[in-house]
């Protein structure tokens, strides 16, 4: 049992309570903020209490954004799709590639490995903008602009160096002679990868995962060169919320909340996953 | 046709570039018959743990050859090998209870369920681990693990048992009663076991030979008792035994009829030419100086012996150990009853030619044992 005073435990309470509001304040005024118009975000002073509209949700999920200088239509809905399956198409092809590459890495020293690994993490170093141009060019020869192909080939550079290099880390944990147990005890090679090697790393290949998709999701700029209207994600499309007449808050508010939740859901579930996971690898070299 | 269990032949391991990296194991050959338990017995970094790595297939033969029931197997993947090991770090599955770990190769051999519910059963009872059956890896002790890890690799039915250093985290007590039942275990049911050790207690207890190695170089292959009556090399004579081997250089010199093994700080150990062999005095007469060895169990204290200074004296409850200053290096002698002397006391000490080992000053090979030629 702890031994902690009454003092302590509400000094706890209050330190707690202010990191939260701290760290919660920014979302649940958008969160409030979605729920209003633009003339009841505007007022100043701000006041807490307002009249809930869901205009906003409903101009979005229709794709018709009415604001004073008339009907615009947007396609966030669309970007929202882009969006997922962008980052999901992009997660999954990485872990494809990323996690034998890893395995292969952690295990088989073999001439050069370490380059081509240090090779695939400087694809990290360099700055978007930088290959941007040259990538662009490259892309138009090739027909590979504004393709769901193209970008999730360029989504790579955020996603496979990522997931190679945490997941190499988790498979290095795992003691070799578990493995070659499994191996010895009558497994090929493969299978002591799929049965031994993945379960042990799982968190890992969760945990790596998991960052790999909000960087693929929060990813603007490569989108923004290489995508047009049809596929582009939402980060880009929320740009169409800069209207002539006007910063639509509300609208982008909206925006936000739903854009958002699909990484909070996953960060929310993968969480308990990932704690979970991680206690029970309790690995004994 | 009786076939060796394991046959190691020219058998080389190098770490990086063959002929230019480190050179672990060195052109070692080795035979060991079917039902035999061996030790392959060392000090760290000696080869063995790597030997053991090339017979299970976790490290590639440089060069050589390595059979296992008279197949070749050094180029197949382990898991067509047909042996089984025991870890050294253990290595049982964490998402595993420890019947699940141990029951887990019979269920990949396809065996049936009550088979497999009964081996586990015995071995648990043999290894006392019945009571952490249920319970996952990471909630027992090293101890429990270490059994358990034991345990999954001898319910195998292999052509080789591989233990890499299998009781090194267990208690004493419950060492010494195991050592017993799992040699019992393994000569009962015909296994054939390969041991790696460094501690010599256990090699002598369990195996029926010892493979003694050292700096990736196989120094002898032999029974406990006959590494110990005539080791092949000043190596293994000052390796095995404990307390170890005294050694000490003397020059060789003849007198009238007396053979004298002159030592520093002018002693001379005398003896009768009669008392060697002719062969064996002839081969000491070749030359100029050797080392000679005397085991601390066999040097004794005598009135007419060979002057020494007490500088340590410990009663170990069953024998007692002492440490003298003698022709300028160090002596240990046993006696099994309790003495007392006081230190910077003088003693006199003699050694029966009989129990003396002489090895080649520059080779460290053995030439004689006693009054037999090596």
């Amino acid at each position: 049992m702890e031994h902690t005073s009454l003092l302590e435990r509400i000094l706890r309470g209050i330190a707690l309570t202010l990191v939260v509001i701290f760290f919660m304040f920014p979302i649940v005024w958008i969160l409030m903020m979605s729920f209003q118009t633009n003339e009841t975000i505007l007022r100043i002073p701000p006041q807490l209490v307002f009249k809930p509209t869901l205009a906003n949700y409903t101009a979005l999920i229709t794709g018709k954004l009415t604001t004073a200088a008339g009907t615009l239509d947007i396609a966030f809905m669309r970007n929202l799709w882009n969006s997922v399956f962008l980052s999901v198409t992009s997660v999954a092809v990485a872990l494809l590639l990323g996690v034998p590459a890893a395995y292969a890495f952690a295990r088989h020293k073999f001439r050069g490995s370490e380059d081509i690994a240090f090779t695939l993490l400087s694809f990290r170093f360099a700055p978007a903008l930088l290959v941007l141009l040259p990538l662009t060019l490259y892309f138009q020869k090739l027909g590979l602009a504004n393709t769901y192909i193209g970008l999730i080939w360029v989504y790579q550079l955020i996603c496979l160096p990522l997931i190679l290099w945490i997941v190499r880390g988790y498979f290095e944990d795992i003691p070799a002679d578990i493995e070659y147990a499994y191996r010895i005890a009558g497994h090929s090679w493969f299978a002591t990868f799929r049965k031994i090697a993945l379960p042990l790393a799982g968190p890992g290949i969760a945990a790596a995962g998991l960052l790999a998709f909000i960087f693929a999701w929060n990813n603007f700029v490569f989108a923004l060169v290489l995508a047009s209207a049809d596929k582009q994600p939402v980060t880009v499309g929320a740009l169409a919320f800069i209207t002539s007449s006007g910063i639509q808050y509300g609208q982008i508010s909206a925006a936000i909340v739903l854009s958002i939740t699909p990484t909070l859901a996953l960060a929310l579930y993968a969480q308990r996953y990932l704690v979970e996971g991680l206690s029970l690898g309790a690995v004994k070299g | 046709m009786s076939q060796s269990a394991l046959a190691i032949s020219g058998v080389d391991k190098f770490y990086g570039p063959i002929d230019r990296g480190v050179h672990a194991v060195q052109n070692l050959t080795i035979e060991i018959d079917k039902g035999e338990i061996v030790a392959l017995l060392g000090s760290s970094g000696c080869g063995k743990t790597s030997t053991l790595r090339m017979i299970a297939g976790f490290e590639e033969v440089s060069r050589g050859t390595i059979s296992v029931a008279g197949r070749k197997v050094h180029a197949l993947p382990p898991v067509k090998r047909n042996v089984a090991m025991a870890f050294e770090g253990y290595s049982l599955y964490p998402p595993l209870t420890v019947r699940e770990n141990m029951a887990f190769a019979l269920k990949a051999a396809k065996l049936r369920k009550s088979d497999v519910e009964a081996k586990v059963a015995s071995i648990a009872k043999l290894l006392e681990i019945e009571d952490v059956l249920e319970r996952y890896p990471s909630s027992i002790s090293g101890g429990q693990q270490q059994r358990a890890s034991l345990g999954r690799a001898l319910i195998r039915q292999a052509d080789l048992h591989l233990l890499d250093e299998p009781m090194g985290q267990l208690e004493p007590q419950l060492r010494a009663v195991l050592r017993g039942r799992i040699k019992h275990f393994i000569k009962e049911r015909g296994l054939t076991a390969i041991l790696v050790t460094h501690d010599q207690t256990e090699a002598n207890a369990l195996a029926d030979r010892i493979a003694v190695m050292e700096g990736g170089v196989l120094q002898q292959f032999d029974t406990p008792d006959m590494l110990k009556q005539r080791p092949a090399n000043l190596f293994t004579g000052t390796f095995v035994g404990e307390p170890p081997m005294n050694v000490f250089e003397a020059y060789v010199g003849t007198a009238a009829d007396k053979i004298n093994l002159r030592l520093p700080d002018g002693l001379s150990l005398d003896y009768d030419k009669d008392a060697f062999s002719g062969s064996v005095r002839d081969e000491l007469l070749k030359r100029q100086r050797v080392v000679i060895g005397i085991r601390p169990y066999a040097v004794r204290r005598s009135k007419d012996g060979v002057p020494a200074t007490v500088s340590a004296n410990q009663w170990l409850g069953d024998q007692t150990h002492i440490a003298a200053d003698f022709a300028g290096g160090s002596l240990v002698l046993v006696e099994h009853d309790r003495t007392r002397l006081e230190l910077g006391a003088p003693i006199n000490i003699s050694i029966d030619p009989k129990n003396l080992h002489v090895f080649d000053q520059s080779s460290g090979m053995a030439i004689s044992h006693g009054m037999e030629l090596a």
